[in-house]
């Protein structure tokens, strides 16, 4: 069971929302959409449940063509931001209702209904009306309410957002268990990389309405296709710094000099992009050939279990994740140390050219 | 710019409360000191947006006092207490320019234009936004006009304090990161009382000097970033602050220590005397994530647990292991390489493991 986009866009009074997309999603598969607001997610999805007509391109379920099929003769699921619920229905009848729609024997009803409520925790609450619940239970609700009926597609847009961060945190655990055993095709939505990275599966890169990188999360993490990939998928987003790679030496921003090592001489002399993550740069230097970098300190932001440092000098800026407390004053001079097998390299065109090496002990 | 006092302040919204279940904010006394960086963070329903309306007095509140400068102001409206506030969603008139939106608050305090005009400049330029002055609102981006809404906010020089209720909210998380910054340094230059209210721990961790956490309608813990995470007073606090949160123990009291299951964890005197001194069995021990230990070989102090998940972050991993019947999160760097299955060595370092009972932290008397 797959479900192909081929070459799929969607044009509104000449405003390109989806360009050319080509993908394929796998039943019994986990897919996240990460981009920004506006990138393009949720018109995919609306395209994906038939709730759009695509300008071009075809929709294809198991090879069988369902371009511009109406939602209601495919199954499908959806969840959106806000917690869509019945208020008038009971937390039992909102849950009920899809199975109800699908004429569904009544003792089979109920049973289905307890089995989901248990699994999402609200088998207390069924005899309670909507808005007699928390935000957090509310959203359970229309989660259960879509994963109710067998579905063979279910859509996720930015569910979590209008939540704590604290019950993100559990309902993402959750929904990574939930859908370890089930045989749909599950699509989620966010902008945050983090949650990317904490849900797993497979992630596409979304941006203006194209598709920017496809794969499974760590390949996509480890080998982002860009400059753009690799600061959509990073939080917050990677350094990058602009260089020049001669016979003897690498250069950043004509600044900065620093006698060439390996692996970076395994580049082809002349200008690129280096990126770095911000947690991979360091106050002290962690080997030998670590390039040393001399900046100034515009803001520490402490979280308590790390700091956030914001760095600059004349040339360019950057951000450092530390772990711990690190607090400097606004303009204190201080050494960074950037791992040089942690750099990635992009050409002037901004295509990746060399990922940060494996080594021992450490990943990327 | 004034200080902030809360005076056994209290808030129902019934009229006749029956117990603290009926109160949205349980009698507390509280002080934000002049020219602070406060944030107000907690879970929705825990009282964070009741108490931010009480202090910009869209909310009267039902027992207690409201004090700026010392001075009653129970019954001043916004306008009068001199509040500015930021709404999660940016407040902008889309027909004006941005000069006119930034405006519009000293014009309705006929401040002389010249004055107007400096000013207006002088806040387009701290948030950047100087090359849209004379641009119509309505055609801004969502974080551009969030920082004309925060720009309203500041533009007044007599105002007493900014109050920011979720104002990222709407914001993309690559955007967030620079208005934080620019926020902060907002506050280093104009030296503005501002409270900050949001239910994300790094968003107020970031902002804010100082950090109010409330829980069940009461401030559980007035600290520091760092102290938050560092000595959380109370277990809400353990597991609210960090991602993944504190992890919690029930424990039982024993010769030498605590126990759960057939682990001894011994204690410092200090905490055995408190224990001998309570009745209370609602004990546990309190550990953060990136606290705990594992190393590879046994010792005195470890104890052999097994790799329940290892969940992939990208530059660091969380694993769950299960230490007899329990399970604990432990935060462990990229170079992690025990599979799910696999047998590890914990240990909890003595200065990072937490005692709480009736959920309170024990402390040391010094």
């Amino acid at each position: 069971m797959s479900l192909r986009l081929e070459n799929l866009s969607r044009e509104v009074d000449g405003v390109l929302y989806i360009r050319d997309a080509n993908l394929t999603f796998e039943a019994g598969s986990f897919n996240v959409l990460l981009g920004r607001t506006r990138a393009g997610k949720t018109s995919l999805m609306r395209l994906m449940a038939g709730l759009d007509k695509p300008t071009s391109g075809r929709l294809l379920y198991n090879s069988e063509d369902v371009t511009g099929q109406s939602v209601q003769k495919r199954n499908i699921s959806m969840i959106y931001q806000q917690f869509i619920n019945y208020p008038n229905l009971s937390v039992y009848e909102n849950i009920a209702s899809p199975l109800r729609l699908a004429g569904m024997p009544e003792s089979r009803i109920e049973s289905r209904v307890r089995e989901t409520a248990a699994m999402l925790r609200i088998e207390p609450l069924l005899e309670r009306y909507p808005l007699e619940l928390s935000g957090g239970q509310q959203q359970r609700t229309a989660m259960a309410r879509a994963l109710v009926k067998d579905a063979t597609l279910i859509l996720f847009d930015e569910p979590l957002v209008n939540l704590d961060y604290k019950l993100r945190e559990e309902l993402r655990t959750e929904l990574r268990e939930l859908f370890r055993e089930r045989q749909c095709i599950a699509v989620y939505a966010t902008t945050e990389a983090n949650e990317a990275l904490a849900l797993g599966g497979t992630t596409t890169l979304l941006h203006e309405g194209q598709v920017v990188q496809n794969g499974p999360v760590m390949e996509v993490y480890r080998a982002p296709v860009n400059t753009l990939a690799a600061q959509l998928f990073s939080e917050p987003p990677m350094n990058m710094i602009r260089g020049r790679v001669t016979d003897t030496e690498v250069t950043f921003d004509e600044y900065s000099h620093h006698a060439l090592a390996r692996p970076l001489t395994e580049l082809v002399p002349g200008a690129y992009w280096f990126g770095i993550r911000p947690s991979h740069i360091g106050l002290v230097p962690a080997n030998d050939d670590d390039l040393e970098m001399s900046m100034e300190v515009e803001l520490c932001e402490i979280s308590g279990s790390e700091t956030f440092m914001h760095v600059r000098n004349r040339h360019f800026e950057m951000v450092l994740q530390l772990m711990g407390v690190h607090q400097y004053h606004t303009g204190a001079p201080v050494k960074v140390y950037l791992p040089i097998n942690k750099l990635f390299v992009f050409d002037q065109g901004e295509k990746l050219v060399h990922t940060p090496s494996s080594v021992p002990g450490g990943g990327v | 710019m004034a200080e902030i006092e809360l005076r056994s302040l209290a808030h129902s919204y019934s009229e006749m409360p029956a117990g603290d279940g009926d109160y949205a904010i349980r009698q507390l006394d509280h002080v934000w000191h002049k020219g602070g960086a406060y944030a107000l963070l907690g879970p929705s329903g825990c009282g964070k947006s009741t108490m931010l309306n009480i202090i910009s007095g869209l909310v009267q509140p039902s027992e207690g006092d409201v004090l700026f400068d010392g001075k009653r102001v129970n019954e001043l409206s916004p306008r009068d207490r001199n509040i500015a506030q930021v709404f999660q969603f940016p407040v902008v008139y889309d027909s004006m320019t941005v000069f006119d939106n930034l405006a519009f608050p000293l014009r309705n305090n006929r401040i002389p234009a010249s004055r107007i005009k400096a000013r207006v400049h002088e806040i387009a330029q701290v948030l950047e936004i100087e090359d849209k002055l004379y641009r119509k609102a309505r055609n801004l981006s969502a974080d551009e006009k969030q920082k004309v809404s925060m720009g309203r906010g500041l533009v007044r020089e007599d105002v007493s304090a900014i109050l920011f209720d979720e104002p990222l909210t709407v914001i993309d998380p690559q955007l967030k990161w620079k208005l934080r910054r620019k926020l902060r340094q907002i506050h280093e230059q104009f030296d503005i009382t501002m409270i900050y209210v949001t239910h994300d721990q790094l968003e107020a961790s970031t902002f804010a000097d100082k950090i109010a956490v409330m829980y069940e309608g009461q401030i559980v813990q007035f600290g520091t970033p760092t102290e938050l995470f560092e000595q959380p007073n109370h277990t809400f606090v353990g597991f609210f602050i960090g991602s993944p949160g504190m992890n919690l123990i029930a424990v039982r009291r024993c010769p030498g220590g605590v126990c759960f299951g057939a682990s001894v964890v011994p204690l410092e005197p200090w905490q055995t005397e408190t224990l001998e001194r309570v009745s209370s069995s609602n004990i546990k021990i309190g550990i953060r994530p990136e606290f705990v230990r594992i190393s590879e070989l046994p010792a005195d102090d470890t104890w052999e647990a097994r790799v329940t998940d290892v969940e992939d972050l990208g530059t660091y991993r969380i694993v769950t292991v299960v230490l007899g019947e329990e399970k604990l999160r432990v935060r462990q760097g990229e170079g992690f390489r025990v599979g799910i299955g696999g047998k590890v060595q914990v240990s909890f370092p003595r200065q990072w493991l937490k005692l709480y009972v009736d959920e309170f932290l024990v402390q040391e008397q010094l």
